[in-house]
């Protein structure tokens, strides 16, 4: 017996969760508690556990895909038998890639089964009401079908004289006088004739004629009338036909007419890609600190050619075998001695008082297939040159396989971008939220410099702080910017200093 | 403090399954029962277990899991007899076990299905309070109540080291100790109020708290179930003999999400969690077991194997549960007739009538 599983709401009126990482594949044979997907809401990453024992039999999302709640993901054959087993969902043979686009596009969810009507159902956006947040439960449920129609004979019993004055008198339950038409409401729009048979209403069906009978919410009216756009020139895709906001966009930003459609047809000419996740974390974290702390960038080129030696000498001892060392780590310890000689670095604007951090939590930038994250290395100051080394290979790790928990990117203090990786000399960088400065580490190249009085070729590379303004002045940024410098140019000063 | 003073944690079994001494509190067990604990906490667990999965099938709005939290609720638990009551919070069931209260009933809550699904009555354990703190309150009149009616029992109520800051916690400090109430408090100090640590609670150890307001407090190992049974034994008979409330102060650790809907990798790192491991309820129950030679393999086989089919039962029971009627809202509003009640009962009865089924 094929049996589907729903997206639960597994927060308290999640809506939807997007699928992470199918744990399974078709053909598959899962057992009750076995997790079979990791899904991600607005409150957490969740992994769910399978309700039945049985053999996957489709996968009805994709990896990425955003699904709202009480939709099928899953499919599992169950073997039980199949005398109940009604023919569970009429479109099950479709491919899972047309079934994907028909999830997709944030469309209301089809009510599953139960004698599913759905001829046509693909292709235009189904009426659709704004989302709304529920406290508990199982989410919202979509507003088409379900609802039982009145019996059209019986005199409606809140007549009677006895009642107590109902709360909420509204619309259907008073006029007893309304007769049959099921749902008419006095002079909505007469699309509600399919209303009857319980299915969708046709969302464009606004009468041409009734000019003034445009359905939009006051607000979308005055959107209308900001943007500049004759509300009865758009095609309303809400509920009944009402125009919604989305609506009033797409009709401000479409050209009047389809622009010369002549290269239109298969590569589309630009891409809109929804601002979620980790995206939005980053825009939010750079907007909040480059417009809330006045930065200040300084530039030092330094000589690392003894640096680059150390490095070499290192990777031979012992103590680093099984490590990775790389420059990063020495820059690393520069900087957590250069912040013990200038603990001002390494604090926090509170707005009345600056915290000052004896410890330093140490982040690393890191570019992750999901985007830039910051986790950081808690007490870094009291770690040993190969502790160090470890931490520092476990964290980029851990960001790369798209591990790293929320907890491991709180609390940092100071922050080294390494952006020499990318094959750049330098950058200008934005301080991480909460910290008081961050250096950015460039590429090392050959360059001619001037030694004793001689022109050589060395190992030069270019560092950047950027430090924020309202607590740390020009001169303690130049004083540790100075330092770091110092130390990369001769990597004993770091013994001589800590 | 003299050199003699007793350790300021109530331990009797280590987390190493060794049986250690206690000044204060000894307990004296026959294998049967410490198989009997064992058996409590494992079922407990399982059925804490499933209860998470069901929220993850979308069976449960939500749910509270008491992972690791077993000893305290178990200890604490077994240490009820009869005519005693108990107030929990919405995490106590592992208390609600002790009572005799069939698992799938704690279900129906979380289901949305009713409003708590035992009888108080019959099972003398409180219907759970969802508002933190609260049942402090409902308890200490309750056990003034057995007081003023002169009977045999005492009240035990629940709740967390996050309530411990509320109001109505501290007022029914006062007055179980101003009346002399015969009570205990039993807090769960989990160190997470959801995600503000305890240290954002207090600043001296919670058991201390009762001192100021003249009456003992006492910390035991909330993960050590004999230590627990053995404190709230002693703590319950002190109140029935008149000697007032006891704070006992159950040291554990939330090993899990404070409910479903919570994430707690946001707030707090795994090395914690790892160092609790370490001390798990059920596990040094297990090791002091084989030890001593009390229980084979055979044992512990058999109760995995009934957690099983508890678990699987609880599945199966939980969605078989029937969905309330819309009518079934006018029940229990008022203990007697009313006349509006009923008015409106007719009119809605009337209203729902008015739809083709």
């Amino acid at each position: 017996m094929r049996r589907e599983f729903k997206l639960p709401d597994v927060g308290e009126g999640l809506t939807e969760a997007e699928i992470v990482r199918w744990l399974v594949k078709p053909g598959d044979t899962v057992k009750v508690h076995q997790e079979f997907v990791e899904i991600e809401t607005a409150k957490s990453i969740v992994a769910l556990p399978m309700p039945w024992d049985g053999v996957v039999a489709e996968l009805m999302a994709d990896e990425g895909q955003t699904v709202d709640v009480g939709v099928a993901i899953i499919a599992i054959d169950t073997g039980e038998g199949g005398a109940d087993a009604a023919p569970s969902e009429s479109g099950a043979d479709a491919a899972p890639s047309e079934r994907i686009a028909a999830l997709a596009d944030d469309m209301v969810p089809r009510p599953p089964a139960e004698g599913a009507v759905e001829p046509g159902a693909h292709g235009s956006p189904a009426p659709k009401e704004e989302r709304q947040a529920v406290l508990v439960g199982y989410g919202v449920k979509t507003g088409a079908a379900k609802r039982r129609p009145r019996k059209a004979s019986t005199p409606a019993p809140a007549a009677s004289p006895s009642s107590a004055p109902s709360p909420q008198t509204a619309v259907p339950a008073t006029p007893a006088s309304t007769t049959g038409s099921p749902s008419a409401r006095p002079q909505a729009a007469p699309s509600g004739a399919g209303a009857a048979s319980g299915g969708t209403a046709e969302p464009g069906a606004v009468p041409s004629a009734a000019r003034l009978a445009v359905l939009a919410k006051p607000p979308v009216r005055k959107l209308a009338k900001d943007l500049g756009v004759d509300l009865t020139t758009v095609k309303g895709t809400g509920p009944h036909g009402s125009i919604t906001r989305d609506d009033l966009r797409a009709a401000s930003e479409a050209p009047p007419e389809a622009a010369p459609a002549v290269q239109a047809a298969d590569q589309p000419r630009e891409e809109r890609i929804p601002v979620k996740g980790v995206r939005k974390m980053t825009a939010q974290a750079m907007v909040a600190s480059a417009f809330t702390a006045p930065h200040v960038t300084e530039f030092l080129q330094v000589d690392v050619t003894e640096t680059m030696e150390a490095v070499k000498r290192l990777k031979a001892m012992p103590d680093f075998q099984d490590v990775k060392v790389s420059p990063l780590l020495l820059v690393a310890k520069a900087v957590l001695t250069a912040a013990r000689r200038y603990p001002m670095i390494n604090s926090a604007w509170t707005g009345e008082e600056i915290v000052v951090k004896h410890y330093v939590n140490l982040g690393i930038a890191a570019a992750t297939p999901r985007g830039l994250i910051v986790p950081n290395i808690k007490d870094a100051h009291t770690r040993s040159l190969p502790d160090l080394a470890k931490a520092l290979n476990q964290l980029a790790e851990t960001a790369r396989s798209g591990r790293t928990q929320p907890a491991e990117m709180a609390g940092g203090t100071f922050t080294i971008t390494n952006v020499g990786v990318f094959g750049v000399d330098t950058g200008t960088p934005i301080i991480n939220p909460g910290e008081s400065a961050i250096l950015a580490f460039g590429l090392v190249r050959e360059m001619p410099w001037v030694v004793d009085g001689e022109l050589a070729v060395r190992k030069v590379t270019t560092l950047a702080l950027s430090f924020d303004h309202r607590l740390i002045d020009g001169e303690l940024g130049s004083l540790f910017l100075r330092d770091v410098g110092a130390m990369l140019e001769d990597p004993l000063r770091m013994l001589a200093w800590s | 403090m003299t050199a003699d003073a007793p350790p300021e944690l109530v331990q009797l079994l280590t987390p190493e399954g060794e049986r250690v001494e206690h000044p204060d509190y000894d307990i004296d067990l026959t294998p049967e029962e410490v198989r009997s604990l064992y058996r409590d906490l494992v079922l407990v667990r399982r059925i804490d277990l499933e209860a998470v999965a069901l929220q993850r099938h979308g069976e449960l709005g939500i749910w509270a899991s008491l992972l690791g939290q077993e000893a305290a609720q178990i200890g604490s638990g077994r240490a009820l007899t009869d005519d005693d009551m108990a107030f929990p919070t919405y995490r106590e069931h592992g208390v609600a076990w002790c009572r005799d209260v069939d698992p799938v009933k704690l279900l129906g809550l979380f289901r949305g299905v009713n409003h708590g699904g035992w009888d108080p009555a019959e099972h003398n354990f409180h219907l759970y309070t969802i508002v933190i703190g609260s049942q402090t309150l409902h308890a200490v009149g309750y056990a003034m109540g057995i007081q003023r009616d002169g009977g045999d029992g005492a009240t035990i109520v629940y709740f967390g080291d996050g309530a411990s800051s509320q109001g109505d916690v501290n007022e029914s400090f006062v007055w179980a100790s101003v009346f002399n109430a015969p009570i205990v408090f039993f807090c769960q100090n989990n160190q997470w109020a959801i995600s503000e640590p305890i240290e954002k609670q207090s600043r001296i150890p919670l058991y201390r708290r009762a001192n100021g307001f003249g009456f003992p407090g006492v910390r035991v190992d909330g993960n050590d179930v004999f230590a627990c049974l053995a404190v709230t034994r002693q703590a319950l008979k002190n109140a029935r003999e008149g000697q007032g409330p006891t704070l006992i102060e159950a040291f554990t650790y939330r090993m899990g999400a404070h409910t479903t809907t919570d994430d707690p990798t946001r707030y707090r790192v795994a090395s914690e969690l790892e160092a609790w491991k370490l001390k798990d309820p059920i596990e040094r129950v297990k090791a002091y077991l084989f030890k001593n030679e009390l229980a084979d393999q055979e044992f512990f086989d058999a109760v995995d194997a009934e957690a099983e089919k508890l678990g699987a039962d609880l599945r199966r029971r939980c969605v078989e549960m029937p969905d309330p009627t819309p009518m079934a809202m006018f029940e229990h509003v008022y203990s007697s007739e009313h006349r509006q009640l009923d008015e409106e009962r007719t009119a809605y009865a009337g209203y729902l009538e008015g739809f083709e089924s």
